[in-house]
């Protein structure tokens, strides 16, 4: 056995990840043949845009989803001798049934590096899209009212974005994702209070829509509020009775932070759009008929922002992207031996200058993954314009 | 005017208090203290021991109290430890108290004692901001006009392939943050085994080993030392500035005025150049302010990577080693940037744009 090229490289990792493939093309067919019958999603396949950065970012859901199958090797198994070793190099003396080469070389501690992106995937889709709802939640809860009413409420929560928005986000990170700051329970509190939106937006939304028929009504903000109580009691207090709720003490930290940088930028964007088209007539119709505010607020306003929102839904996955690799570029708030890729980019650049390729196959992968959604934002952007 | 101003003033004081109270209080927090207590004291201190050196060096009692002590609006703490020595927080052990002035907080230019630095917070702060304003200049100096003028020539003709060309680029640089744009040109300029520098190196064109170098200091800012610091943070602003340049221009380019100005016969470089840039750089002006507290990320990420010892590199240190004063000077200078460009965003807008000021 000898190293491999890099054409050799590039074909066994084109083969590793055929069941990515697989699921890209069933994916893409399906939808191509139904398109004209999925809304916007459909519409997506008409732009050649968007469908690039949708077949980017679906690659690396898939590739999450199947990390699994793909990984050559364990993310966290040091094999000796393999120590900073370039792309494509054999192992000396592999194992029965072991895979026969470090396709994209050794780090610094001698695990594969192809093996640890793959799993890095699925470490930052975890948190990622996940982060960002939370903050449309709670951005959309408080933008609405803010925008919808105004005066001193809106004023009060302005003041209170600002805030949050004029610290520099590493100072803060640095403020908040640290284990001192786990010892005091802060995150905690700020988990029980982030969390909570959720709930009561659901809540809100349901009752607002349902009230004038308690039967249903009672049924849907019933099953919200125990799913909600059954949920929340889990991650923000990990005291879930049944254990399917559990978020460890760093992945909160880390997760609480994210939400609470960002969710002020959404509150802002919400709010905007709220003040544009409250003077619309369909609110004003809604008025004369003596709809309730929240009703209108939810039911009439909200899904007529559902194109702006939608594409910085996209574009905000992608900078929550960023902000996970920028925490784990500075070592905060993850396990020291985390397959995500800002603690492997971390790790690779001790050793840039000699061993690149340790910090560039993760740096490469996070920035194709933020493109992927740049692009898709910019498909969807250019397709929900078009009608 | 004026009054719009002093309100914007108010306000940002108002702000600036909260925030420095926020930043006290998270870095005042008590497993803080404790940490400083056991890594000033000694490690093997018993709990009660900690208890009593946060209390004999003023860290006990109300935050509220200790915040107005290190802002200067509080007079400082004086006590007479067990050894019968005073000690204060306006004056050394052992030096006359009655000599020392009763208020010392950084209003009265009393930033306090870094234990990183082994000295005031102040001067070593300074020094190290004016290492990042070197750095800051050269990225303006480079960023601003690029991007300017990738944004108004993408935008002059919208949906050309120049505007294409030039929007994919910008999309791709604000999908690279600061830490992958720097590992890329590391690995491509800088790297004695891969990428240019070794081919260059076989060619005999470079003496050196590598092209460009991987680390910067700001004793001796060269061609070859700065280039790629200064490439990695401004790569970032450039393709946002860009696309924020690029659509006010198509938005300028498609208004009433500007079909006036073709209609009568000038040329399309002359409406350009007179007649559409002036109102299409109102917007991107405010952009370029409001990019500052990324670029303080940008700043902090750069110089942890280039090992530059500026602003950047000492809140890491500082955060690293939980040198309270210092993390806390280096909070109010970024609170301050960030409240003081968003002051002159604010008045820019209102003072460019006429719509706005004569109304």
């Amino acid at each position: 056995m000898e190293d491999l090229t890099y054409t050799a490289i590039l074909g066994r990792v084109i083969a590793q990840f055929l069941p990515v493939w697989i699921a890209l093309v069933v994916t893409f067919a399906v939808s191509i043949a139904f398109k004209r019958r999925l809304g916007l999603y459909g519409k997506l396949f008409d732009s050649p845009v968007g469908m690039i950065g949708f077949g980017i970012v679906m690659f690396w859901v898939f590739t999450a989803l199947l990390a699994d199958h793909i990984i050559t090797f364990d993310p966290y198994l040091q094999i000796s001798g393999m120590k900073n070793k370039p792309m494509g190099t054999v192992l000396a003396n592999a194992a029965e049934g072991q895979y026969s080469h470090f396709l994209f070389g050794g780090d610094h501690l001698a695990r594969d590096v192809f093996s640890r992106m793959v799993m890095g995937a699925r470490e930052v889709l975890k948190i990622a899209p996940a982060a960002t709802l939370f903050a449309f939640m709670v951005g959309i809860t408080l933008g609405l009212p803010a925008g919808y009413f105004g005066g001193r409420l809106d004023t009060g929560l302005s003041f209170l974005a600002n805030l949050v928005l004029a610290f520099p986000v590493i100072l803060l990170f640095y403020l908040l994702v640290t284990p001192e700051i786990r010892q005091t329970g802060i995150p905690v509190v700020l988990a029980a209070l982030l969390f909570l939106f959720p709930i009561i937006f659901l809540t809100v939304l349901l009752n607002a829509r349902f009230f004038t028929d308690p039967m249903k009504r009672n049924l849907y903000v019933g099953a919200v509020l125990i799913i909600g109580a059954w949920a929340y009691s889990g991650l923000a207090f990990n005291a879930d009775p049944l254990g399917v709720w559990t978020m460890s003490p760093n992945m909160l930290n880390v997760f609480v932070s994210v939400v609470f940088v960002n969710a002020p930028t959404v509150f802002r964007i919400v709010r905007g759009i709220v003040m544009d088209l409250k003077s619309r007539d369909y609110v004003a119709a809604g008025q004369t008929r003596g709809e309730g505010p929240w009703y209108i607020m939810l039911w009439e306003i909200l899904p007529n922002a559902r194109g702006p929102l939608i594409v910085d839904f996209c574009l905000r996955i992608g900078y929550t992207t960023i902000l996970l690799g920028t925490l784990g570029f500075f070592g905060l708030g993850v396990a020291p031996d985390s397959p995500d890729w800002g603690s492997t980019i971390d790790d690779g650049r001790k050793t840039l200058s000699m061993f690149p390729h340790a910090a560039l196959v993760p740096a490469l992968a996070l920035m194709s993954l933020v493109l992927g959604l740049n692009l898709l934002a910019d498909g969807l952007r250019e397709e929900s314009l078009r009608d | 005017m004026l009054i719009f101003i002093l309100r914007r003033l108010g306000l940002m004081l108002l702000t600036a208090f909260v925030l420095t109270f926020i930043v006290f209080y998270l870095t005042n927090l008590p497993p803080n203290l404790e940490k400083l207590a056991r890594s000033e004291g000694s490690v093997r201190m018993t709990d009660e021991s900690v208890a009593a050196w946060i209390e004999q060096n003023g860290h006990g009692g109300s935050v509220l109290l200790r915040y107005g002590q290190w802002l200067g609006v509080v007079p400082g703490w004086t006590r007479v430890d067990d050894k019968g020595v005073p000690r204060g927080r306006c004056f050394a052990a052992g030096t006359d108290p009655t000599a020392a002035p009763r208020y010392c907080g950084i209003l009265q230019g009393n930033w306090g004692h870094s234990t990183f630095f082994r000295g005031p917070v102040l001067p070593n702060l300074a020094e190290k901001l004016s290492a990042t304003g070197w750095l800051m200049l050269w990225v303006m100096i480079v960023m601003i006009p690029s991007s300017l003028i990738i944004g108004v020539v993408a935008g002059m003709r919208e949906g050309s392939r120049t505007d294409r060309v030039l929007s994919t680029f910008s999309i791709a640089t604000t999908a690279t943050p600061e830490y992958v744009s720097g590992v890329i040109l590391v690995a491509l300029l800088a790297s004695p085994v891969t990428g240019l520098s070794p081919l260059l190196a076989d060619w005999g064109l470079i003496e050196g080993k590598v092209l460009f170098q991987g680390a910067a200091s700001p004793d001796r800012i060269t061609f070859w030392s700065f280039t790629l610091p200064v490439m990695t943070i401004a790569l970032y602003g450039i393709g946002y500035i860009a696309r924020m340049t690029r659509a006010s221009m198509t938005e300028v380019m498609t208004a009433q005025y500007i079909r006036t100005a073709r209609l009568k016969g000038a040329s399309f470089r002359q409406v350009v150049l007179k007649h559409a840039l002036r109102n299409a750089l109102i917007a991107p002006f405010t952009v370029i302010m409001l990019q500052f507290p990324w670029l303080l990320n940008g700043v902090v990420i750069v110089e942890t990577l280039f090992n530059y010892k500026g602003f950047g590199w000492t809140l890491v240190q500082a955060a690293g080693n939980n040198d309270i004063n210092l993390l806390l000077g280096c909070s109010v200078v970024a609170v301050f940037v960030v409240l003081v460009t968003q002051l002159i965003s604010d008045i820019g807008y209102v003072f460019l744009n006429p719509r706005i000021r004569l109304s």
